[in-house]
This record gives structure tokens, C-alpha cells and sequence, in this order.
């Protein structure tokens, strides 16, 4: 499989008065052609910043200060900002949180397609129209038509989420980092978001990293998982594999954090402690505090281990033996 | 101790809106004005929580559990039906006098908020937090304060030489911990927790599950726990409220709603909930939005997005009706209980689930 972007060791900081902040440490992963990455941490773990560097997004006091970010195996990192300016929104798309953050209150639907497509294509308007109108519907908005007069605060916010995907499917983009799209939905919304982005991906080949905290949507819509901990990957895998047999501490925990069927009214197995601060990470794997299996030998750096086909750990103590 | 339930809820009703002075009233009877809004955001709600039960409201935006809640903890005054707290009306509890050296009754009911970051005085220390309302209420003497509040600290997760920083020095998970000792402070019967969880990261959430576990068993709480999260309410409910647009669905044992869920729109909601043990899943979400609460369709409110919807449904809004022992539901398709055996409701309704495959 050809892969549609490629980390490697992606590092960026924020460079503060009180010293530089190391952000994302070497980060390395591959997203293939209609594959779905589930990009899974907690707060303060580097995930969403993980996609605002893929997309170069980052700005001062922060920096993406080393490795490559490939795109078709070109490091987009390299380019001039007018180059990534045209790679932003026709190549790489972003779909947030919050659709009213996306979205401009003041403009209709219609005024925020247009611009979303002029800025990659010259256009009449009867055709931008035409295209709007398309890509409306085909993420499930009935009557479109109309609905490009609304004023986002005019449409519920499964509504405004769809037209966010409408506007960043308009050009068909090998590649979506959506971030936390479904968090501010309801459960009903949220199903109604996740097939609608799981059937566009697998139709079109999209390349799409879905960035979330709950694991429980990655095990239903992703491919592979890659868990985030203090700006590093410390698992990566096929998301059976992980779920099944996690290999990392942290990956386990938040596992067992995870309230699930058969364990009602019992006790959760809750990690101890918390995510430490960017500015007082531990020395070697920033997990070591909270585990119940560190040993002194977790405090020298550790680095991404192979376990599997297509499996990689962050620990020198994984819950599972390496298989076949 | 009484026998009476902890908390009867009794056919409670709260509308919103006005309905505007006379004059409007009359203009609008005889159509020269548009009525004013009005949103009955709770309809006819009616319960009963034993005490040490765990009460679980789950439903999406705009069900009404927030203000059902609300009303429970006494923010709120039902537009209708009356809520009583141990047998006793909750006008007449304040009225009473208190016994001295115990807490007043009106504390009975403490509410804990979503947001830690809005529901602390960002100028008061966490000494204060915790320590103003047993201070003015006399549950603690000033020389006993000091202990009490570290006791009610440590119990709750934080340590007490923290006593004199301010809410915005701690973590959201810390945050959360505070109100809840805050809560904890006026030795209350029962917590409302609206949303208590929701804004925390996962392993935090699981800390504060089970801190609210050792609670209920350590002080006998009766828990009100409001919630979109199925996955957290299914863990800590005994006992399960489904609501949609101010209605209640359908209730019973947590365990039974979960895993045979009779209202269409309860079987979406739990079918539609991501869970560990689901991977790849070919989502089937139901179709539509959830309708303005201003304008409720008329009938049954699910019809417009229910796969099952028949004409009866669109014109006759479906009574709560016992369907199986402990458990009741508002559809006209559920059978109502002793017409049908228990495990034949099943396979009646073919139903578009969502799949793993």
C-alpha cells in the first residue's frame, strides 16, 4: 500500500521565557489510501497538535523543529508558504470540533463554499453553485438548495458539522484530519457523522487520521490506533490487535478507564495520578510515575519498538510478548 | 428512618415562556398576536428512589434531564407536580425547624456541575470552597473547621496542604474533587450530578466514577446522575431514565434497558453508542434531527425519526405503561405486560441494527 502521508520523527516545540517546551517528540506515522488512522490521547497529549503540524499550522511561540512530514513522499515541511497554502484545503482537509468555530457566523453557507472553492479553482458562480449544491448533498443535507442561504447559527449542529465536511470534501482531498468532529454531538448525531465519514472514505479513497479521545469511536471506525502520551507515540498498531492485546501500560489503562458491559457497578481499574506537565516531563518514558510496572530501567530514553507485523511499543516492560 | 422513599417525583411538569399579560393573552385568543413561546421542558415526569439507589437520566440536548435535575435539587420550581424528599414536601423541610447540631434539611439535596471551571469561585480558596456553607450552617464549630475540611479533602482525593489555593491552581480532575467535597461538606442525602463526568479525560473520569462508588457506599448517597454517556451511566446506574423532548420513554433496571432495550428510541440510542468490543462497525444511525422543543411533533415526539412509525403514532401521543415487571415504556408497539410473554417482544419489529462486520 502506497502511503498517502508519511511522519517521520516529527518533533515541534513552543518556545516560552521559561525554556523551549518539547510539544511532539519524534512522532512517526503512515496513513495509506482509504485508510482510517484513530489518533487516540487525552488532553495535553499532543494529538491535535500532531495534525495542526501535518496541516503547518503551527504558529509563534511554536515551531515544528525537526523531521518530515511526506506527502505522496513529498516534505511538504520544505515548501514556501504560498505552495503549502495550495496544498492546505485542496490536498490536506481539516474538520474541528466545533463547526461554529469553523464555520463564520456572519456569512450564508453558500458565500463560505464559494470562497472555499475559489481559493484553489477559478469558477463561475452558477458553477461554484452547481458544486456546493453537490457536495451538500452528498453528505446527507436535505434540500440544498435552500440550505445554502442559512446562516450557520440557522442550522442544528449535526447540520453545521455536515456542511464542515461538505466544505472540506469540496476538493476532494487525499487526506482529512478531522479533530474530535463527533465530541460536541449528540450519540444519534454522532452515528449519523461517523457513517457518513466512514462511507466517504471508503468510496473515495480518502486518506482520514481521526483524532479523538474516546477510544470506543476509534474501535468502531479505524483501521489502525495510534496512542498518544506526553508527545510521544507509545503504541501503534492494528486496532484489533491493540484492543485485544495492548501492549503499552498507558494503553491498557485507558482501556480499563473505559466504563464497559460486564463490569457495572464495579470498580474502575483508574490509572493513578495524572498526564504530567509539559514543563516537568520525567526523565525516560513520561508514563513511569503512574505505572505499576516501572522499573529503574524506565528512566533512560526509550524508544519505539517493533513487536509485531505492523505493531510498535513505547516500552521496554510491554504486556505482551512479541507474536509470529 | 422511614420507610418512605428518598425521593418521589410526582407528575412534574416545567414550562418555559411566558404566557404573556392579559391583553396579550387576549389578542391572542382572538388571533390578532402570535402567542408567546412556550417549551414544556419537562412533561409529566414521575419517579420514586429508594434510598442508596443510583438513578441514571440519560437522553440527548434538549430531553429535559438538566432540568428535571434542576428541579430536583430545588433550582428550579416545577410549573406542576410536586417533588417530595423523604415523604415530606420540600417547602415544608425548610420550614421546619432544625435540629440543632445537625444539618439543616433544606442541604438534604447538593448538585455537582459539569464545568469545575464555572461552578468555583475563581476568588475564594479551597478552604472556603469547602468549609463556607458548614461554617454558616453551624454543621462544624469554627475550632473543628479546620480538621473537617482536611478530612473532607483527603476523602475526596486532594490534599490538604493545597487548603489555601485557589480553583484555578488545579487540574479539571482536581476541580471536580472539590466541588464534589464541597458538596460532600453539608452532609447531604442525595447528589444531583449533572453531567459530573463529562468534561473530564478518560482516566480521570474513571477516578471520579469511582470516588462517587465509595461515596454511596460509605455515606448511604442517593445518587440523581444525569448524562449523554451511556457507557458511564450503565456503569454506576441502578436504575435508568430514558427521556426525549421532556418525555420519559422508558425506565427500569439499568441492566435490563441495556441489554433489551424496548423503546425504538432507547434501542438507538444503546445501539448507537461506540464501544470497545465493536470494531469496523457499518453504523445504521436513525435518520433527522432531534426537533425543536418549541415546536414538538404532534403524537408520539420520536415518530418523525422513529423506522417503526405507524399512523396511530403521528396522532396519539403514547402513555408510560408497565410493560415487564420494574419496567415501563411509552410506544404504542411495546405490548403492555401480561398481554405478551416476556422474551417474545423481541423478535416482533424487525429493526435496522447497526452492524460489525
Amino acid at each position: 500500500m502506497t502511503h498517502v502521508l508519511e511522519l517521520r520523527n516529527l518533533d515541534t516545540s513552543f518556545f516560552t521565557e521559561g525554556g523551549e517546551l518539547r510539544a511532539l517528540q519524534g512522532v512517526s506515522l503512515t496513513v495509506g489510501s482509504g485508510e482510517i488512522l484513530g489518533l487516540v490521547g487525552e488532553s495535553g497529549s499532543g494529538k491535535s497538535l500532531t495534525g495542526f503540524s501535518i496541516n503547518g499550522l503551527i504558529s509563534p511561540p511554536g515551531r515544528v523543529v525537526g523531521g518530515e512530514v511526506l506527502l505522496h513522499g513529498e516534505n511538504v515541511l520544505d515548501l514556501s508558504r504560498e505552495a503549502m497554502r495550495r496544498i492546505r484545503g485542496q490536498n490536506i482537509a481539516m474538520i474541528f470540533q466545533d463547526p461554529m468555530m469553523t464555520l463564520n457566523p456572519v456569512l450564508r453557507v453558500e458565500t463560505q463554499m464559494r470562497d472555499a472553492l475559489a481559493a484553489h479553482l477559478s469558477l463561475s458562480r452558477a458553477e461554484a453553485r452547481a458544486r456546493s449544491i453537490a457536495a451538500l448533498d452528498e453528505v446527507g443535507i436535505p434540500s440544498p438548495a435552500e440550505r445554502l442561504r442559512a446562516y450557520p447559527h440557522q442550522l442544528s449542529g449535526g447540520m453545521r458539522q455536515r456542511v464542515a465536511i461538505a466544505i472540506a470534501l469540496l476538493h476532494q482531498p487525499d487526506l482529512i484530519i478531522a479533530d474530535e468532529p463527533t465530541t460536541a454531538l449528540d450519540v444519534t448525531i454522532q452515528g449519523q457523522i461517523l457513517a457518513l465519514v466512514q462511507r466517504l472514505c471508503r468510496e473515495r479513497g480518502t486518506a482520514l487520521i481521526w483524532i479523538t479521545h474516546d477510544l470506543a469511536v476509534v474501535a468502531g471506525i479505524a483501521d489502525r490506533i495510534a496512542v498518544m502520551y506526553a508527545g510521544r507515540l507509545v503504541e501503534v498498531g492494528p486496532v484489533d490487535d491493540v484492543l485485544d492485546n495492548p501492549a503499552h501500560p498507558y494503553t491498557a489503562g485507558l482501556m480499563d478507564s473505559v466504563p464497559s458491559r460486564g463490569r457495572r457497578g464495579r470498580r474502575l481499574n483508574q490509572i493513578p495520578g495524572r498526564m504530567p506537565a509539559l514543563t516537568s516531563l520525567p526523565e525516560g518514558c513520561a508514563f513511569q510515575p503512574r505505572c505499576s510496572r516501572a522499573t529503574d530501567a524506565c528512566r533512560a530514553p526509550q524508544e519505539l519498538q517493533d513487536i509485531g507485523p505492523e505493531r510498535k511499543v513505547r516500552c521496554i516492560h510491554p504486556l505482551t510478548e512479541a507474536t509470529a | 428512618m422511614t420507610a418512605a422513599p428518598m425521593l418521589t417525583v410526582e407528575n412534574v411538569s416545567k414550562r418555559f415562556g411566558g404566557k404573556g399579560d392579559l391583553i396579550a393573552r387576549g389578542l391572542a385568543a382572538i388571533g390578532l398576536a402570535k402567542p408567546h413561546p412556550q417549551v414544556l421542558a419537562v412533561d409529566d415526569v414521575s419517579f420514586v428512589l429508594n434510598r442508596g439507589e443510583v438513578l441514571g437520566v440519560v437522553g440527548e440536548s434538549g430531553c429535559g434531564k438538566s432540568t428535571l435535575g434542576r428541579m430536583i435539587a430545588g433550582l428550579l420550581q416545577p410549573t406542576d407536580g410536586t417533588i417530595l424528599v423523604d415523604g415530606e414536601a420540600r417547602g415544608a423541610r425548610v420550614a421546619k425547624r432544625d435540629e440543632p447540631g445537625k444539618a439543616p434539611r433544606a442541604l438534604d439535596l447538593q448538585m455537582i456541575f459539569q464545568d469545575p471551571f464555572s461552578s468555583l469561585n475563581p476568588r475564594k480558596r479551597v478552604t472556603d470552597l469547602i468549609g463556607e456553607a458548614p461554617r454558616v450552617h453551624r454543621i462544624v464549630d469554627r475550632d473543628g473547621l479546620e480538621r473537617y475540611v482536611a478530612d473532607l479533602m483527603e476523602r475526596c482525593g486532594i490534599d490538604p496542604a493545597y487548603r489555601d489555593r485557589f480553583a484555578h491552581q488545579f487540574s479539571g480532575g482536581q476541580r471536580q474533587r472539590i466541588g464534589i467535597a464541597r458538596a460532600l461538606a453539608v452532609k447531604p442525602e442525595i447528589l444531583v450530578c449533572d453531567e459530573a463526568v463529562s468534561a473530564l479525560d478518560v482516566s480521570i473520569q474513571a477516578q471520579i466514577i469511582n470516588l462517587f462508588m465509595d461515596l454511596r457506599d460509605e455515606f448511604g448517597l442517593t445518587y440523581v446522575f444525569i448524562s449523554h454517556d451511556l457507557g458511564v451511566v450503565e456503569h454506576i446506574a441502578d436504575r435508568i431514565l430514558v427521556m426525549y423532548l421532556g418525555r420519559i420513554v422508558e425506565s427500569g433496571p439499568a441492566a435490563e434497558i441495556f441489554t433489551n432495550p424496548q423503546h425504538p428510541y432507547s434501542r438507538a440510542l444503546i445501539e448507537g453508542v461506540p464501544r470497545l468490543d465493536r470494531r469496523r462497525v457499518v453504523y445504521n444511525p436513525i435518520e433527522g434531527d432531534i426537533p425543536s422543543p418549541l415546536d414538538p411533533p404532534k403524537g408520539c415526539h420520536f415518530h418523525p425519526r422513529c423506522p417503526l412509525a405507524q399512523d396511530r403514532c403521528r396522532v396519539e401521543a403514547p402513555k408510560l405503561r408497565r410493560i415487564a415487571p420494574g419496567r415501563s415504556a411509552a410506544c404504542h408497539l411495546v405490548p403492555e405486560f401480561s398481554t405478551v410473554a416476556p422474551t417474545a417482544a423481541k423478535e416482533s419489529t424487525e429493526w435496522p441494527v447497526t452492524k460489525t462486520g
